[in-house]
C-alpha cells in the first residue's frame, strides 16, 4: 500500500479523486432532489466538443472544456426556460450536437489520438500537478458559492415557484446551478471521463437519499459515499489496471445497489402522525 | 369611505400555448375582503392567482397589488402570502416541517444570510397558529395531506402577509375537516387582519363561509356576495348548465333539473 502511495501521480490522482468526489456529492444533491440528471448528462458529454476543440487547436482541452460546457449548460436553460421547446428536447439536442461537433473536431486534426480514451473514461495518470490546481480553485469556488448561497438554493430546490413568489432571483439561481453543474463536470474529467462523470453527479445523492431524511445530512452523506467511491475506484484502478472512471463509478454503483436494499424507508413505511 | 383595494385588474387579457385563458378580467379586492373565486375546471382561476402573484405576466391590462404591478413589488414582497395547490409539492423532499415553515422568511432575510432566532420565533408562531407545532421537528414525507395543507399556511404566515391566495386548499381533506379549515382561516383572518381569496370549484362549502364569492369563466362574471351570486342564476352562466347545490348554513338548496 505504501509503496502505492509513493509515486507522485498516484498522490495527484488520490487528492483529485477526494476533491472531485466532494464537489460531485454536493452538486449532485441539488442534481438529484431537482430531477436534473439528464441535464447533468447533456451538460457533461457536452465536455467532448470542448475536449476535442482544444485539441484541434492546440490548447489545454480541460481549459477550452470549461467555456465550452458553461456555454451549453446555460443554453439548455435558456431553451428551455424559453417554453418552446421542452427541457428534454433541448437537452437531447445540445447532447447529441456536441458530441458530433467533437467528432467532427477529432476528424479535423490530422492523426487520431489515442489519449482520448482517457478523456472519455478516466485514467489515474492523466492528473497533472496544473490540473491539480484547477480542480482545487474551482472545486473551492463550487463549494464557497454552494455555502453563501445554502438556503436560497434549498429553496428553490424545494419550491422554485413559491421562491419567486418571495421575491428570490429564482432564474439568476438556476443559471447559476446550471454554471456549477459546467464547472463540477470540468473538474471530474480528468479522473472519472466525460462519459462517466454523470454517474458521479447522481450516484452518490441518490444512496444518500435512501438512507435520510434531512437535508444537510444527505448532503454529508453523499460526501461520504462520494470520496468512497473515488478513493476505493483509485486503487481499484490502480490495481486491476482498469480506466478509473469505470471502477469509482462501480463502486458508487455498489454502494448505491447496499443502500438501496438496506433503505429504512423502504422497510417501513413512514408513520404517519396523528392528530 | 370605500377601504382601499388592495388587487386592482384592469382589462388583464392572457394567453396560455395559444389558449386564451383570461379574457379583458376587470377586479378589485378590498382591504379585509375574504373572497371565494369560483369557475369550472379550466376556467382560469389559477391562471389569474399566478397573475396576481406576478408569475404571468398578462398580454394585456394592469395589474396593482397593493398599489404596484406585482414585479416591482420589492421589499413589499412578503405582503403576499401565498399557499399553491398540495399536489404540486414534492412531499418526499428531505426537509422537516420547520425548514419549510422558514423557507416563508427566506425573502426577508436577504441573500447570504442565515435565519436568526428572530425568524425562528415568526416561524414557531406560524406553526402554532395553524396548530402544528407540535409536529415542527417532524420530516415531511410522514405528515398526513391535512398536515401538509398546513405546513404550507403555516410558510405562508411566516411571511407575515396582508393578502393571503389560497389555490384549492381544502381538496383531498374530508368535509368535517373542510369545515374547521375554514373555521381556522376566519380566524386568522379576524387576528391577523387579513386580505383571503380562496381558489375553489367547490361551491357548496366556500360559499358557506367567505363573505364574497366572484365566479369566473375565462371573464369575471360576478363579485357579490354569496346569496347574491346564487339567486342572481349567475353559477348557471358560469357553468354553462344548472349547478348542484346542497343545502349548506344560509345557501338555498337547489336540485338539478336538467344537465348538459
Amino acid at each position: 500500500m505504501s509503496d502505492v502511495l509513493s509515486y507522485p501521480f498516484m498522490q495527484r490522482a488520490l487528492v483529485a479523486a477526494v476533491l472531485v468526489g466532494v464537489v460531485c456529492s454536493v452538486i449532485g444533491t441539488y442534481v438529484v432532489l431537482r430531477k436534473m440528471a439528464f441535464i447533468g448528462a447533456g451538460i457533461s458529454h457536452s465536455a467532448f466538443g470542448g475536449v476535442a476543440l482544444g485539441y484541434l487547436v492546440g490548447l489545454d482541452p480541460i481549459g477550452i472544456a470549461i467555456p465550452f460546457c458553461l456555454a451549453t449548460a446555460m443554453a439548455i436553460g435558456w431553451v428551455s426556460r424559453k417554453g418552446r421547446v421542452s427541457e428534454d428536447t433541448a437537452i437531447g439536442i445540445a447532447f447529441s450536437s456536441t458530441m458530433a461537433l467533437g467528432a467532427l473536431f477529432i476528424g479535423l486534426k490530422e492523426g487520431y489520438n489515442v489519449d482520448l480514451f482517457g478523456y472519455l473514461f478516466g485514467s489515474i495518470l492523466a492528473v497533472s500537478e496544473s490540473d491539480l490546481w484547477l480542480i482545487l480553485g474551482l472545486g473551492l469556488g463550487v463549494i464557497v458559492v454552494v455555502a453563501l448561497l445554502f438556503k436560497e438554493l434549498l429553496f428553490v430546490s424545494f419550491d422554485e415557484e413559491m421562491a419567486a413568489v418571495s421575491g428570490l432571483p429564482v432564474q439568476t439561481l438556476y443559471f447559476l446551478l446550471l454554471g456549477l453543474m459546467a464547472l463540477t463536470v470540468v473538474i471530474s474529467i480528468k479522473i472519472v471521463g466525460i462519459i462517466l462523470v454523470e454517474a458521479l453527479l447522481v450516484i452518490p445523492a441518490a444512496a444518500a437519499f435512501q438512507l435520510t431524511r434531512n437535508f444537510v445530512r444527505m448532503m454529508m452523506l453523499s460526501v461520504l459515499i462520494g470520496v468512497v467511491s473515488g478513493v476505493g475506484g483509485l486503487f481499484l484502478s490502480y490495481w486491476w489496471d482498469l480506466p478509473s472512471g469505470a471502477t469509482i463509478v462501480l463502486t458508487a454503483a455498489a454502494i448505491f445497489f447496499v443502500c438501496f436494499v438496506f433503505s429504512p424507508k423502504r422497510r417501513r413505511r413512514p408513520a404517519l402522525a396523528k392528530n | 369611505m370605500t377601504k382601499p383595494s388592495v388587487v386592482k385588474l384592469q382589462d388583464v387579457w392572457v394567453t396560455y400555448h395559444e389558449t386564451l385563458a383570461l379574457k379583458g378580467v376587470d377586479m378589485e379586492i378590498e382591504d379585509g375582503e375574504f373572497l371565494g373565486l369560483i369557475g369550472p375546471n379550466g376556467s382560469g382561476k389559477t391562471t389569474l392567482i399566478r397573475v396576481i402573484l406576478g408569475l404571468v405576466k398578462p398580454d394585456r391590462g394592469k395589474v396593482e397589488v397593493f398599489g404596484v404591478p406585482p414585479d416591482r413589488l420589492g421589499a413589499k414582497h412578503h405582503l403576499v402570502g401565498y399557499v399553491p395547490q398540495r399536489s404540486q409539492g414534492d412531499w418526499s423532499f428531505p426537509v422537516s416541517v420547520i425548514d419549510v415553515v422558514l423557507m416563508g422568511r427566506y425573502g426577508r432575510i436577504g441573500l447570504f444570510k442565515r435565519p436568526s432566532a428572530a425568524d425562528r420565533d415568526v416561524a414557531m408562531q406560524a406553526l402554532e397558529d395553524v396548530q402544528m407545532q407540535d409536529l415542527a421537528r417532524r420530516q415531511l414525507a410522514e405528515l398526513s395531506g391535512g398536515q401538509q395543507q398546513r405546513v404550507l399556511i403555516a410558510r405562508a404566515l411566516a411571511t407575515e402577509p396582508k393578502l393571503l391566495l389560497l389555490d384549492e386548499p381544502a381538496a383531498g381533506v374530508d368535509a368535517y375537516g373542510e369545515e374547521k379549515f375554514y373555521e381556522m382561516l376566519k380566524g386568522l383572518k379576524e387576528q391577523q387582519g387579513l386580505t383571503i381569496v380562496v381558489v375553489t370549484h367547490d361551491i357548496a362549502v366556500v360559499s358557506a363561509h367567505v363573505e364574497k364569492l366572484a365566479c369566473l369563466n375565462q371573464t369575471l362574471f360576478t363579485h357579490a356576495s354569496p346569496t347574491e351570486v346564487i339567486t342572481a342564476g349567475t353559477l348557471e352562466k358560469v357553468y354553462g348548465c344548472e349547478v348542484e347545490l346542497l343545502a349548506h348554513g344560509r345557501i338555498p338548496h337547489r336540485v338539478v333539473e336538467e344537465h348538459k
